[in-house]
């Protein structure tokens, strides 16, 4: 066998044996996942099946009981939210809400300078990459405040992307469009992946998700119940039963 | 054959910029149940809010009992039949259950539902309406949510994901009753998670799918599997 002159790079992410109550409510029994360097990975699941628990335990505004969250080969479990995003990890929220005095660029600073610490030249240049890379280079000077839904959207992931993360985690940022503005956003979530950042994306809207994702991660009553290709995750019995109830078997 | 009781017709919603619904309409008979079904933000609370006057319409409109009620507010719409079991219950905690089920006569359409009649509908409340809602469980809260629109003696009852939080027992109980109201006559939308729960318990069924209708048929007439790809959006390109 022939080895392939590459070095194998560390799992973006990866989540081992994690749980988590809150008192007497066991969010998470034990959830583990891993995600490739680069890869797109979705999380769904039912209302209340703990995804987003998930994204705080991964971001560290929520501490876990047990288990280990490892950013790209650093296990990160202790560490507060700011290390973490100085570290690679970057986060959109599921109502953007810029700082709409500000402009679209000042906006994309504050995600570098804030975030990730950077100061200056660089902080400048990663701001306007973030802003090139998700098609808003163009509305730079623009108030954020009159931006309109789409936009907001792609500025809410340019603010993320300011930090130059390893690892992005999209919270339901697909709901609201029309059409054609929902292929928009695929195409532009598409560039930022494409462009070498991991994704880990909660979503409802499963048709743009799966535009996106190969591989989708289903949570059902704290755990883990089903984690491969998109097509075979929905199809399967025990996903459908967690969405529908007991009537679909 | 009975005419539509409600009709809703091109219905757009908007949350600031962010569209809820696309172009919904829907027709629910007199005396029929629909079962409103769908993912997560797929637009079923807000369609029922848009129903009961709760949020506004930007465009399209909601004709009930043959007149345009699309810019009544909601006060109206409970004075002609209209009643929202809103989804978390949302009743008044510090109230007993018995004030909670009073607030929702306050402009009621008829007098249908005389208190004896409900404590005889939910005996699991009748034996705690001196009590404030926040001491009672979950079932029981929800019964007092359901109650409280009994009141306002509705011609078309709308009920929010009212197994939410409960045991299988209580959702029993609950759905049992609202087998009692349908065969007194009044109209029934249900958003239920539960889509068996759903097909039993209702004639008709629409899928809501990224806030359009995705699906819209009879439960007679349709698969588990054609509400499963409907559910999922299985063959939207």
């Amino acid at each position: 066998m022939s080895e392939p002159a590459e070095v194998a790079r560390p799992p973006s992410l990866v989540v081992a044996d994690v749980a988590k109550s809150y008192g007497s409510l066991s969010v998470f029994s034990s959830v583990s996942l891993t995600v490739a360097a680069g890869e797109a990975v979705g999380i769904v699941g039912p209302n209340g099946a703990g995804k987003t628990t998930l994204l705080d335990l991964l971001t560290g505004t929520g501490r876990c009981d047990s288990g280990r969250v490892v950013l790209a080969g650093r296990d990160v479990t202790r560490l507060p939210p700011p290390s973490r995003a100085r570290m690679g990890l970057g986060r959109t929220f599921q109502v953007p809400r810029p700082l709409g005095d500000l402009t679209v660029f000042e906006n994309a600073l504050v995600g570098a300078m804030r975030a990730a610490g950077l100061r200056g030249r660089a902080a400048y240049g990663a701001a306007y990459e973030a802003l090139v890379l998700t098609g808003m280079a163009g509305q730079a000077n623009r108030r954020a405040g009159s931006l309109r839904l789409l936009d907001r959207k792609r500025l809410e992931l340019a603010r993320a992307l300011a930090l130059r993360p390893r690892v992005l985690l999209l919270d339901e940022i697909a709901g609201g469009l029309s059409d054609p503005e929902t292929e928009a956003l695929i195409a532009t979530i598409r560039d930022v992946n494409a462009a070498g950042t991991a994704i880990v994306w909660v979503e409802h809207v499963l048709r743009v998700l799966t535009a996106v994702v190969t591989r989708l991660v289903c949570l059902a009553g704290g755990q883990v119940i089903a984690d491969g290709p998109a097509s075979e995750v929905l199809a399967s019995d025990a996903v459908r039963t967690a969405f529908l109830g007991g009537g679909v078997l | 054959m009975s005419a539509p009781l409600l009709e809703v017709a091109d219905l757009d919603v908007y949350y600031g910029d962010f569209q809820a619904l696309f172009a919904v309409s829907m027709s629910v008979l007199r005396g029929g149940a629909t079962a409103l079904v769908g993912a997560n933000g797929a637009g079923k609370t807000t369609l029922l809010r848009t129903i009961a006057g709760a949020q506004p319409a930007a465009s399209g409109g909601v004709r009930y009992d043959g007149s345009d009620i699309t810019a009544a507010p909601p006060h109206r719409r409970i004075a002609r039949g209209i009643a929202l079991v809103p989804e978390g219950r949302k009743l008044f905690p510090s109230l007993t259950v018995e004030e909670n089920i009073q607030v929702g006569a306050a402009a009621a359409a008829s007098d249908a539902w005389p208190l004896d009649r409900i404590y005889g509908a939910f005996p699991m409340i009748a034996r705690r309406r001196r009590q404030r809602a926040f001491t009672l469980s979950g079932g029981e809260q929800q019964a007092v949510a359901i109650a409280r629109a009994l009141a306002s003696g509705p011609s078309l009852l709308l009920l929010d994901e009212i197994s939410l939080g409960l045991a299988p027992l209580v959702v029993g109980e609950l759905y049992e009753t609202l087998a009692g109201l349908r065969s007194a006559g009044a109209t029934l939308v249900i958003v239920e998670q539960d889509l068996r729960r759903a097909m039993d318990t209702c004639d008709h069924l629409v899928c809501l799918l990224e806030g359009r209708v995705a699906l819209s048929a009879p439960v007679s007439g349709v698969s588990r599997d054609e509400v499963v790809a409907a559910y999922f959006g299985e063959g939207r390109s």
